[in-house]
């Protein structure tokens, strides 16, 4: 657990960067700090190892006071990961994920062994272990920079915006990967970013700053949508605040219909304006009109109780039918979510 | 004659000379005294240097003296340099030539190391400080590979110019293939002039490629970026 006790960061030339910042990051999880440019995440984040000091106050790490400690043994034990990974350009790939064990001397076959681990464990082929960084694409370099940091298996992580240079693509796998080995590693995370969908999506608890500072609102993701403390959050957690709660409602409870679906080849009528027509395992072919009935309309899916209610308006949204078609793990269909369904759901969203 | 059939038979004349490979003022006794002063200067010159600019590249300290050393370069005249030292020390040793070469030659490769280290990506030193490196570490295992380019740059600039600067030492009374060349005009001995000059710019040259040999020997390929990704 990292705990900031009252701390507050005056730079030499005045400025406040952070103002008496008070919480805790609890032992296991993510948390976020997100906020405008110039809040203070980054100066904040990097109190903890030390590579800046606070000016007043005591950040703790299970209990004891960073403060006290020798800052290049304390760094050792601390995860860092920066945007743009920083990777040391003179050294293979397999040496610069090895930095820390090598300074912890470790055995150099050891080092390079558990160095050859963590590179698969961020999803990256081995055979660019013996790759200069300058070999590598930016996402790439930020997963060995993810690696790197991960290599002395140290409780605590820290990632100041490690995503946001790449494009967005690239992020959403960053990101997932993230979460895939987090649900393995179980690491304290303090995770910076200015983007609020990535603070939702990644944070068990986000902190928003404020510019001087000052802590706003911390939340877990949910509540923050759905409670925002001022209206400063309000604001900054933008117009589509609303969209953005449906990712924390389940489609669990959606109501499907399920005689809407057909088999392939299907030639009869139906009172039904739309028909979901599937194959012979299930899977869904298109959407069959009774007023063009010879050709199948495009349609979105979702995991019906794994994903949320936003993933059902989407595939609500992508077809003419306007209908949601649920699907099993395996891409089965198992029922049409229709607009009547999804009109409940969102009512229901919007009490509670 | 042409102009350049004349060189060729200078040329033939100098090297074909039985005199002039043996004895005391043969050839190889030459390149031998030439490679003794200017080596013997650049080793020191690096020997202050680069440790100087190391120290000022890392910490920000001092840096002035790197700016004064660089100007002071640009405003000292070499052979001025030389005979003052001369004159005042006299040519009973070596000293009088070696000093005014290290002067001459500390100051690219401090300007250069100093810039080299300096110029290291801020986010390159942070991200090692980050990792846990202690100072020292971080200059000897992140800076000094990483502006190593620059400070062998420093080094050849250094290198080239004490070897040209050891055939003015010749002035002096002084030993080196600039004997030749100024012996040479004196005694209008043009084939010693043009094969003494000959064997200076073979000198450089030979200089030049140990110095990028060295740099390929050196200077990590990631650093380089000679390779292509395979
Ligand atoms: N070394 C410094 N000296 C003086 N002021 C500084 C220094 N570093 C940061 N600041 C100031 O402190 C405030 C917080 O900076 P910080 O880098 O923590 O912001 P940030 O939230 O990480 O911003 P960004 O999203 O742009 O990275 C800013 O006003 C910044 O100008
Ligand atoms: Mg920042």
């Amino acid at each position: 657990m990292i705990t900031f006790e009252s701390v507050t960061k005056r730079y030499p030339d005045g400025t406040v960067a952070v103002d008496r910042l008070t919480l805790e990051a609890p032992t296991g999880r993510i948390t976020v700090f997100v906020g405008p440019s110039g809040c203070g995440k980054t100066t904040s984040l990097r109190m903890i190892n030390r590579m800046i000091d606070a000016t007043e106050g005591r950040i703790l790490l299970d209990g004891v006071p960073v403060q006290g400690i020798d800052p290049p043994t304390l760094r050792r034990g601390i995860g860092y990961v920066i945007q743009q990974a920083g990777l040391f350009p003179h050294r293979k790939i397999v040496d610069n994920i090895a930095t820390v064990p090598y300074l912890l001397g470790w055995d150099r076959k050891k080092a390079r062994a558990t160095a050859m681990e963590l590179l698969e464990r961020v999803g990256l082929d081995p055979a660019l272990a013996g790759r200069y960084p300058f070999q590598l694409s930016g996402g790439q370099q930020q997963r060995v920079g993810v690696a790197r940091a991960l290599a002395a298996d140290p409780p605590v992580l820290l990632m100041d915006e490690p995503f946001s240079a790449v494009d967005p693509i690239v992020r959403t796998n960053l990101q997932d990967e993230l979460l895939r080995l987090q649900s393995e590693l179980n690491k304290t995370i303090v995770f910076v970013t200015h983007d609020i969908d990535e603070a939702i999506k990644l944070g068990d608890q986000v902190a928003v700053l404020q510019v001087g500072g000052r802590l706003a609102q911390l939340a877990d993701p949910k509540t923050l949508l759905s409670e925002p403390a001022d209206d400063f959050v309000r604001e900054f957690l933008g117009q589509d605040r609303g969209i953005r709660r449906l990712r924390f409602i389940s489609t669990a409870g959606l109501r499907l219909r399920t005689d809407l679906t057909v088999a392939e080849g299907f030639d009869g009528s139906s009172p039904e304006r739309w028909l979901l027509v599937v194959d012979g395992d299930g899977r869904p072919l298109g959407w069959r009109s009774s007023d063009r009935p010879e050709e199948l309309e495009p349609f979105g899916t979702f995991v019906h109780g794994t994903d949320s209610m936003r993933a059902a308006l989407d595939a609500a949204l992508l077809s003419p039918s306007g209908c949601a078609v649920a699907v099993d793990e395996r891409g089965r269909a198992v029922g049409v979510a229709t607009r009547q369904a999804l009109d409940e759901a969102l009512a229901e969203a919007a009490d509670g | 004659m042409t102009w350049l059939s004349s060189f060729v038979s200078w040329l033939g004349e100098f090297f074909g000379s039985g005199e002039n490979w043996s004895g005391p003022g043969s050839i190889p006794v030459r390149l031998l005294e030439h490679l003794e002063f200017s080596g013997l200067a650049l080793l020191l010159a690096v020997l202050i240097a680069v440790p100087l600019g190391l120290a000022i590249g890392h910490t920000g300290r001092g840096e002035l003296l790197v700016v004064v050393s660089a100007n002071l370069a640009r405003a000292l005249p070499t052979l001025g340099l030389l005979v003052m030292f001369v004159l005042l020390l006299g040519t009973a040793s070596i000293w009088p030539v070696i000093i005014p070469l290290v002067l001459l030659s500390v100051p690219p490769i401090l300007v250069n190391t100093f810039e080299g280290i300096k110029g290291v990506d801020p986010e390159l030193r942070d991200a090692a400080y980050g990792m846990g490196l202690r100072g020292p570490q971080v200059l000897g295992r992140v800076l000094v590979p990483v502006a190593l380019p620059l400070i062998l740059l420093g080094c050849r600039l250094s290198a080239i110019q004490v070897v040209a600067t050891t055939t003015v030492a010749a002035y002096t009374g002084l030993g080196g293939l600039g004997r030749y060349v100024i012996d040479g005009f004196a005694t209008k001995d043009y084939a010693s002039v043009v094969g003494g000059s000959v064997l200076i710019v073979l000198f450089a040259l030979v200089v030049q490629v140990l110095f990028a040999l060295a740099q390929r020997v050196t200077v990590s390929p990631g650093v380089s970026q000679r390779l292509k990704v395979r």
